[in-house]
């Protein structure tokens, strides 16, 4: 056995790669709750690759087969309706995960510095997650799939002069079709998918080049024993292997209860009007998107000021645009000198506090008819114009309250979890 | 950090309280019992006999059925069976979209998600909901869903019925119906009849749902069992960290 490791050591890095990246990298001990979701983001995108694969071999991408194809795999295919739930939910849970780790990420400063780049390849895997989720909810050609897709496609009409253009280059043709069906299969099952397995790579190569941040965002690597090993950190492996799959369990676990007991959620992971086939004459009463892009579509409906050069459509969609790309941002608009929100002053935590339950608002928001009352007092198109604007005002008056924050002494050494 | 924390879980409570978007319909409560093997299988009658003459179920096969609803071949064949000798085919109608168009006017929708897409309250109170109307082309009419094209197929179960509106600030309100002839159910009887073929619906738009629970129930367990070692053997690793 030594013998065999040595001659593929001779040939092939594997037990250098293994002590670097798993036996001898060392992560902080402090790792909390928090701190599951970049192990859990990764467990998801083996899922939705292993289970993407069983539901390619079933499904057909041609507007006259792909609904009764998915049907097919429903109701014909031995455990065919377990992997498409397990693949409609981890969908779904993709999300859920991705949105704690970066909350993970805002909450202890792990995008500043040397860390920016982890946080900008990051970013670029959620933008290519909401691609992938936006180009697969097509495929099973459902009344929703269709409509959303139109409406979103539609989107890009409101750029001036090239708008149209490019919308029916994107469609392949003037309304969503079979053309359009067949490349966003193409972009689902292939482009997609290697472009996130090369970013998720290059996110972890950047990860353990710098180390991780942890919980009270100090640097561990200051304080090193004799040895030159970190005095907070622990081997990544057994130390995380073992917790993560822990953390792995408790995920899998909620995970298979929603794929048994309630793929479709109430309607958040499947929607009704995607039972019924699409219908290029039927509108469903409402379009909305799926429950992970509806902060940006509210904040697209939000700007409703036609009075706006341009026409309102299309500053809606510059803010989406703007909403998304501010997240990039972050490493250079967080001017404070602590990471961790435990140290930080009352400014910070209130921002981040009211951000995150302004996101919350804004997707619920997102779901429903802009001209209703679904909270108190007001329409629900005000409501989120009041959301719009506290979203941006958390990014672009960052510089400012970051700042002024008074901040807390940080200590030498990780206080625990 | 803890109350961040409280404070997202009170914003999240809600959202889940109203999640997905109901309808603002008031629909009837159906009790949907798929353990009800029998009520199934008297839905499953009733659908056969009475909705698959002309919408299909197109998606969902014979032979699944019957092996999924206890239902020996020869029942099928002999009873459950009439646009096809084949038990392993798709339960499709033998009326052609054209033939359709020209009698109701609009192609019948198939009916193998309907219970997905509406739901089994909508069905449920669409059945119940037909009362006689001479001013449409068929004769009758629904409060659930007006001037839709399709007759009361179980008109003789029910009876016929005319449905009284009194004008109230201009609007057309119903305020009740009033029987023309009895059918031959009684309508507990008849509500009966309904909540069996809702029930198949129910089925029938996710056959999966038989075993679904039971399986799930056993995925449960045994994810529990794993969440217990896989946390005794983290413990057991992290004694000596801290």
């Amino acid at each position: 056995m030594a013998k065999l490791m040595d001659w593929i050591d001779d040939r092939f890095p594997a037990t250098k790669v293994w002590q670097e990246h798993m036996a001898q990298y060392y992560a902080p001990k402090n790792f909390n709750f928090w701190y599951y979701f970049g192990s859990l983001a990764l467990l998801v995108l083996v899922l939705q690759i292993a289970t993407g694969i069983v539901l390619t071999m079933h499904y057909k991408p041609d507007v006259s087969l792909a609904f009764a194809s998915v049907e097919y795999t429903m109701r014909d295919v031995p455990a065919g309706w377990f992997m498409r739930y397990l693949h409609s939910t981890g969908a779904s849970m993709f999300f859920v995960v991705v949105y704690l780790h970066m909350f993970r990420a805002m909450l202890y400063g792990s995008y500043k510095g040397p860390r920016e780049l982890i946080w900008l390849l990051g970013m670029v895997i959620y933008i290519a997650l909401m691609a992938e989720a936006f180009f697969g909810y097509l495929l099973p050609w459902g009344n929703m799939s269709y409509w959303g897709a139109q409406v979103i496609i539609s989107l890009f009409g409101a750029i001036p002069w090239i708008g149209e253009g490019l919308a029916e280059w994107i469609r392949g043709d003037f309304v969503v079709s079979d053309a359009t069906l067949n490349r966003f299969f193409a972009f689902h099952v292939i482009l997609l998918p290697l472009l996130l397995a090369l970013l998720v790579y290059l996110h972890i190569v950047a990860l353990h080049k710098v180390g991780s941040n942890n919980p009270d965002g100090i640097e561990i690597k200051k304080q090193k024993d004799a040895e030159g090993k970190p005095l907070d950190g622990v081997p990544f492996h057994p130390y995380y292997t073992v917790k993560d799959f822990f953390g792995v369990s408790v995920f899998m676990a909620l995970l298979l209860a929603i794929v048994f007991f309630a793929p479709e959620l109430d309607g958040w992971f499947l929607e009704k009007d995607n039972f019924e086939p699409a219908d290029i004459l039927q509108t469903p009463p409402e379009i909305v998107p799926l429950w992970y892009l509806t902060p940006y579509y509210s904040i697209l409906r939000a700007v409703t000021f036609e009075w706006l050069p341009g026409g309102a459509k299309l500053w809606g969609v510059l803010a989406m645009g703007f909403a998304i790309v501010l997240f990039f941002f972050l490493p250079w608009l967080d001017r404070s000198k602590v990471r961790s929100i435990r140290y930080r002053g009352w400014m910070y935590k209130t921002m981040l506090t009211l951000f995150a339950v302004n996101f919350v608002m804004l997707g619920y928001l997102g779901t429903k008819n802009p001209g209703y009352v679904d909270l108190i007092w007001f329409k629900n198109v005000v409501w989120a114009q009041i959301g719009l604007v506290i979203y941006f005002a958390f990014f672009l008056l960052m510089p400012i309250y970051t700042k002024l924050d008074r901040t807390k002494p940080e200590p030498d050494r990780v206080t625990g979890p | 950090m803890r109350r961040l924390l409280v404070a997202l879980c009170f914003a999240l409570v809600p959202v889940l309280a109203t999640a997905g978007g109901g309808s603002n319909e008031a629909l009837d409560e159906v009790h949907i019992d798929l353990s009800d093997k029998a009520s199934l299988q008297r839905g499953a009658r009733t659908f056969v006999n009475y909705c698959l003459s002309c919408h299909s179920a197109g998606y969902m096969r014979y032979e699944r059925m019957a092996a999924d609803l206890d239902i020996s071949d020869q029942l099928l064949r002999e009873n459950l069976m009439f646009a096809t000798s084949k038990p392993g085919e798709l339960m499709t109608v033998t009326m052609s979209d054209e033939g359709a168009k020209d009698w109701f006017g609009v192609v019948p929708p198939d009916l193998s998600l309907t219970a997905r897409s509406h739901g089994s309250d909508w069905i449920y109170t669409y059945m119940r909901s037909f009362y006689r109307d001479d001013s449409t082309v068929t004769g009758w009419n629904n409060l659930l869903f007006p001037n839709v094209a399709m007759p009361h197929v179980l008109y003789r179960w029910q009876g016929t019925r005319d449905a009284r509106f009194e004008e109230q600030d201009g609007v057309q309100e119903f305020v009740g119906f009033e029987d023309r002839a009895l059918g031959e159910l009684s309508p507990d009887e008849y509500d009966a009849a309904v909540r069996d073929l809702t029930n198949f619906m129910v089925y029938l738009a996710e056959p999966a749902k038989l075993v679904r629970y039971k399986i799930g129930f056993w995925v449960m367990v045994f994810m529990g069992i794993l969440i217990l070692l896989s946390y005794a053997l983290k413990r057991e690793y992290w004694r000596d960290i801290h």
